[in-house]
């Protein structure tokens, strides 16, 4: 039917093609995810600091960062990050630096609305009881703001699982490239695109179900 | 390291300079995101909308499922199949240009997020409205159109303004079918010139100051649709 073939697909495919790449994206979608969120919560209490010289760069970082397309920060970093240290690099290794930099930057907008809609007297009563601004922030606040934010910033990960694909600029091996390789040795260029399609969408909503279940589980907690 | 950014006057060879390809390269960007942006408004609003019927199940899946498809597979992977798969499954549409394959492709993956944010709209409404409607005879298209959708769309004006702003930077994907769009020359005429940093710092500008258009501009229609003592003009801005 519509000219397509499947007959391709077996073991042998995905084991030669599809799992190093699978992993590969998984990951990265991983370690950008922690390092993003990371990285990204440092730049909003930069933010929400009130010491302009933290401000400023924290807001020309995270606004820098968003304004421009990420396939165009993918270039850049694998472009610059060489000659940064001083000796080439792999597209992979590239690839993690440059998502764990862009996505902190979205991660630290949802941080720094996890943060604000902490109730004001959260802070005061951890100043009451003598707590230092990192003690309040570490015991008091980020843990609450975690957790309001939580469904948000797994919402993103999807959103940055998908944009994995995007290494494709610079021939990183991620699971659309595994099936574009495959695809192309078993002349199968088409085909692979939908089965690729197929596996993506069935991860991404088998997460967004799972955020879903969480933040109704969220909602009766609190 | 010092910048030569003289670089982009040079001919490419075609007897152009780089600048001036780069400003081609920047009218076909705005020829993607534009077209696209069309593409996914008139069908962003019609599934938005389809999924607020009160007495269509079956259209309302229909537009549950159209939003999960579109939105679950990564921009990239739907880009190449309108671009590769299509064609050869439907051989009549081999003669569709690539362009306009590219706009669909990016035109349905963005509407698949402007008919969540028109659905949000629509029923952030207060209830009041669509009986409002009801009482004066209004039939279901009435209601819509002269009722529910001119102030469903005024209160999404922030997140439609953040999502025009992701469809410009999310056209810089069809590089990877060839469309001559700004990243496609980044990565050509970074390569032909051997200055890449100049090049992309002209294209990472280009992009900026694009992206900044789209918001006053979005920022311009707010404060000429807004209705008096309605809904208090916000900052733009609204998640990723």
């Amino acid at each position: 039917m519509f000219n397509l073939d499947f007959a391709f697909l077996n073991w042998d495919f995905i084991s030669k093609f599809v799992v190093t790449g699978f992993w590969f994206s998984v990951q990265l979608t991983a370690i950008a995810t922690l390092g993003g969120i990371a990285l990204g919560t440092v730049l909003a209490l930069m933010r929400l600091s009130g010491q302009k010289w933290l401000v400023i760069p924290a807001v020309i970082y995270v606004n820098g960062l968003r304004s421009v397309p990420l396939v165009m920060v993918i270039l850049w970093f694998f472009l610059l990050v060489p000659l940064l240290i001083g000796r080439p690099m792999g597209a992979e290794a590239s690839a993690v630096i440059t998502f764990i930099a862009f996505e902190a930057a979205y991660f630290s907008e949802i941080m720094r609305a996890g943060i604000q809609s902490i109730a004001k007297g959260q802070v005061y009563a951890g100043q009451a009881l003598g707590m230092t601004y990192a003690q309040n922030m570490k015991l008091v606040v980020l843990p609450q703001a975690f957790r309001n934010m939580l469904p948000v910033l797994l919402t993103q990960t999807i959103i940055l699982f998908q944009d994995t694909s995007l290494v494709y600029a610079i021939g990183a091996y991620d699971l659309l490239k595994g099936f574009v390789t495959g695809g192309k040795i078993y002349g199968r260029v088409e085909e692979v695109y939908i089965v690729a399609a197929v596996v993506y969408f069935i991860m991404c909503v088998t997460l967004s179900y799972a955020v879903k279940k969480l933040q109704a589980k969220i909602a009766i907690i609190r | 390291m010092a910048l030569d950014l003289a670089v982009l006057l040079n001919d490419d060879g075609g007897g152009r300079t780089y600048l001036q390809w780069m400003f081609d390269a920047w009218g076909w960007t705005l020829a993607v995101a534009a077209s696209a942006w069309v593409v996914s408004m008139v069908v962003g609003a019609m599934i938005g909308t389809m999924r607020t019927l009160p007495h269509s199940p079956w259209l309302v899946r229909f537009a549950n499922a159209w939003v999960e498809l579109f939105r679950n597979i990564p921009l990239l992977v739907q880009i190449f199949i309108w671009y590769f798969v299509i064609p050869k499954m439907f051989p009549s549409m081999k003669s569709i240009p690539g362009f306009l394959l590219v706009v669909f492709a990016l035109g349905f993956f963005t509407s698949a997020r402007i008919a969540e944010q028109v659905r949000a709209g629509i029923q952030a409404l207060p209830r009041g409205q669509r009986y409002a409607a009801m009482a004066v005879g209004f039939n279901t298209y009435q209601t819509y159109r002269y009722v529910l959708l001119p102030m469903a769309f005024r209160i999404i004006l922030p997140p439609l303004t953040s999502e025009s702003m992701n469809l410009l930077k999310n056209s810089s994907v069809a590089f990877a079918v060839s469309i001559a769009e700004l990243t496609m020359f980044a990565m050509q005429a970074g390569e032909e010139t051997s200055k890449p940093t100049e090049v992309y710092l002209a294209v990472t500008i280009m992009y900026a100051l694009s992206a900044f258009a789209v918001n006053r501009i979005f920022a311009w229609i707010e404060k000429r649709s807004q209705v008096p003592g309605f809904i208090v003009a916000g900052g733009t801005g609204g998640g990723h």
